[in-house]
């Protein structure tokens, strides 16, 4: 503020109250309304599949059977998709990604919530904001082995724009949906989709669109399976999150939207809203956490300012909780330091996979459901837990009232995000 | 509309040797020469992570770390944002290369350098950041997007903002199919107040429909321009270069541009 606008004069004009109240209000994030969510992944298509996964403890791991992968591990996989093909008119976006997008919008009524946002504001005032790690990458892999033996050229129907691009997955979801507002794609490895949520905030508060589309997709491909092999990253057994025993991930595919709109005082009360995002860089390494979660405490302690809530009102953390020794260890040491041993804690990717690009999303809508069936999901796998992590773990599925959650998701290049997502305080 | 100052640019490409040689260039005041871009490994990076550094990070850290040496921010409190088309686009193609035929051995720094935001974990650790980083990706309008998303930091969140875009040519086959000319990076110190340092204020304004681009006069610059995804800054760079009032037009996808005013300060 400027001289000419400063406190005094505005408290003049507006009275000292409501400029404080604006003043107050500027170091907190605005609460986002989320219309709507959706997310398909090993466990089924549209929400109630996942809901129904976690309260019986049914996993989506299974023995690798995905592609010529020799890989000894467990994979999560959405079955539908080998034989699914996306829109015909958008056929040159065809690729395992964009089949998995199509078909999470299908569930959950989506896409008439969209259309109901269209409406509203108009499809030029929507944001489109989508993580994704590998998009479809798939795509190039297979066509690197049908190569020009004369030319050593790409097969000719190979569309890069559309499938390998990054981009790929959130041009053909503008497409999908009919939308023309600021779109991109953030990659920043498994906390893009997370991290999605902040651009919306900045975006809709900044007034360059109403409502903002965010979620993510990743799908399965041979560069992730053997790129986290390579560095010893992936388990030979389903992953167990939190174990002293645990080994290393399984990769999953997954993914997940998210319709954000803004509140009103009216609308916030008992609404499922965004209340809080953090985002922080580790600075460390490029693949292995900081060892005392440095950033994993910035990001979760920049998520509790933003929503002006302390550690104790948030009554489930959804953990990153990779199955990973250093991931686990290291997310461990951060969460006791912000939250001590009081809040349940838990890692779903017993049940889901690592997905990757996708994690954010999937998570914050785990999340959201144990909000709205007011329960705490445990962790498949997990027998044993690691005892020199202090944190209130739980392994077996509980019931409460769940009003706030928060949602961890950390990625290579050391990029972190925390999410609190629930009803107000 | 958003508004910003500029108080740094860092610039790479081909006949771009930094900010401080290209500015004369893009300003119109010396002839534009085509030559290989000038490649080279920061000074900024520990040795062992200088060893694994391929072109992005080179060209993200040069350009980021000119820029800042002009500004009077820290790299340890400024945001990042990066922005590529691409990637590291001789690595996806190593590794398209790797599993395609047994053994598939695709080594461990070879895929922790695949991820999109490889360049921005090297610049944090290089920079001894904390600050969020983020990376993008938007075609052919990665350079709008990171523009875009710069801007909404700096007004939103109050940040002091290193935006970085970068893009490089694929080899074959995927360079016929997805043809960039050149390795060109360009960085921007975005901040939210004017200080003794800043060089010009921005407006920015993302408007829906479609509008003239802002092209460059000199032949062999919009080549550039259109030839490389990050180059579709240049506009904005001329325009700064030219340190003159400047109005431009950047287009971000078929049904929507940017509108930057550029007034020296």
């Amino acid at each position: 503020m400027g001289e000419k606008f400063g406190f005094e004069s505005c408290a003049r004009i507006f009275g000292t109250k409501f400029v404080l109240f604006l003043l107050y209000g500027s170091l907190h994030l605005q609460p986002l309304i989320i219309s709507q969510y959706t997310l398909a992944n090993s466990l089924g298509t549209g929400s109630a599949a996942t809901v129904s996964a976690l309260q019986t403890r049914r996993s989506g791991l299974i023995p690798c059977a995905f592609e010529d992968v020799d890989l000894e591990t467990y994979i999560a996989k959405v079955g539908e998709l080998d034989s699914y093909r996306v829109r015909s008119d958008l056929s040159a976006y065809d690729c395992r990604n964009n089949r998995l997008a199509q078909l999470c919008l299908e569930q959950d009524d989506f896409i008439k919530a969209v259309d109901g946002a269209k409406k509203k504001y108009g499809a030029a005032r929507i944001g489109v904001f989508l993580g994704t790690s590998t998009s479809g990458i798939l795509q190039t892999e297979l066509a690197y082995r049908h190569l020009d033996p004369q030319t050593g050229a790409l097969p000719p129907d190979f569309h890069y724009a559309e499938t390998q691009n990054s981009y790929s997955l959130a041009g053909f979801v503008t497409h999908y949906l009919g939308l023309t507002g600021p779109a991109f794609v953030v990659s920043s490895a498994c906390s893009s989709s997370a991290k999605v949520f902040a651009n919306a905030v900045r975006m809709m508060a900044a007034g360059v669109c109403d409502a903002a589309v965010v979620g993510g997709v990743d799908s399965l491909c041979l560069s992730t399976l053997y790129g986290f092999n390579s560095l010893g990253l992936v388990s030979r057994s389903p992953c167990r999150p939190y174990d002293a025993e645990r080994d290393g991930i399984s990769v999953g595919e997954g993914a997940g939207f998210v319709l954000l709109e803004r509140a009103t005082a009216a609308s916030a009360s008992n609404a499922m809203l965004l209340l809080g995002v953090g985002e922080s860089s580790d600075a460390h390494h490029m693949s292995t956490p900081h060892p005392e979660g440095l950033g994993a405490k910035l990001a979760m302690q920049h998520a509790l300012d933003a929503a002006g809530l302390q550690a104790g009102d948030i009554d489930y953390i959804n953990l990153h909780g990779t199955a990973t020794k250093s991931n686990d260890a290291s997310e461990g040491k951060a969460v006791a330091d912000i939250f001590g041993s009081g809040v349940p804690c838990s890692s779903t990717k017993g049940w889901t996979g690592h997905l990757l690009g996708a994690a954010g999303i999937t998570e914050a809508i785990i999340g959201m459901l144990a909000v709205e069936h007011d329960f705490i999901p445990g962790s498949v796998n997990t027998q044993q837990l690691d005892p020199t992590i202090a944190i209130n773990y739980r392994i077996e599925n509980g019931a409460g009232k769940i009003n706030r959650v928060l949602s961890n998701s950390f990625g290579f290049g050391g990029s972190n995000c925390s999410l609190v997502l629930g009803r107000q305080a | 509309m958003m508004r910003m100052f500029v108080e740094g640019i860092g610039l790479l490409g081909p006949g771009l040797d930094g900010w401080s040689a290209g500015r004369a260039v893009l300003a119109g005041d010396a002839a534009y020469v085509a030559a290989p871009t000038n490649l080279r490994a920061s000074d900024m990076l520990p040795a062992a992570e200088r060893r694994r550094a391929g072109v992005p990070i080179k060209l993200a850290l040069a350009v980021g770390q000119e820029a800042f040496l002009q500004s009077g921010c820290d790299t340890r409190t400024a945001s990042t944002v990066f922005t590529s088309s691409g990637g590291d686009n001789d690595n996806v193609h190593a590794i398209n290369g790797i599993l395609a035929t047994a053994p598939r051995e695709v080594s461990p720094t070879r895929f922790h350098n695949s991820v999109h935001n490889a360049a921005a974990g090297y610049w944090c650790i290089a920079a001894g950041s904390h600050e969020p980083s983020t990376s993008l990706c938007a075609y052919d309008a990665s350079f709008a997007a990171g523009l875009l998303e710069s801007a909404t930091q700096v007004t939103i969140d109050g940040a002091v903002v290193a935006m970085v875009a970068y893009d490089h040519p694929y080899p074959e086959p995927l360079q016929m199919v997805r043809p960039i000319t050149a390795p060109f990076g360009m960085a921007l110190i975005l901040t939210p107040r004017q200080s003794g340092k800043s060089l010009a204020a921005l407006e920015v304004e993302f408007v829906a429909g479609t509008t003239p681009e802002t092209t460059m006069p000199e032949a062999g610059l919009e080549a550039l321009r259109i030839g490389v995804p990050a180059a579709r800054g240049l506009p904005l760079l001329s325009a700064l270069a030219g340190g003159k009032p400047a109005q431009i037009s950047i287009a971000y996808f078929a049904d929507n541009h940017l509108n930057i005013r550029v007034t020296p300060c």
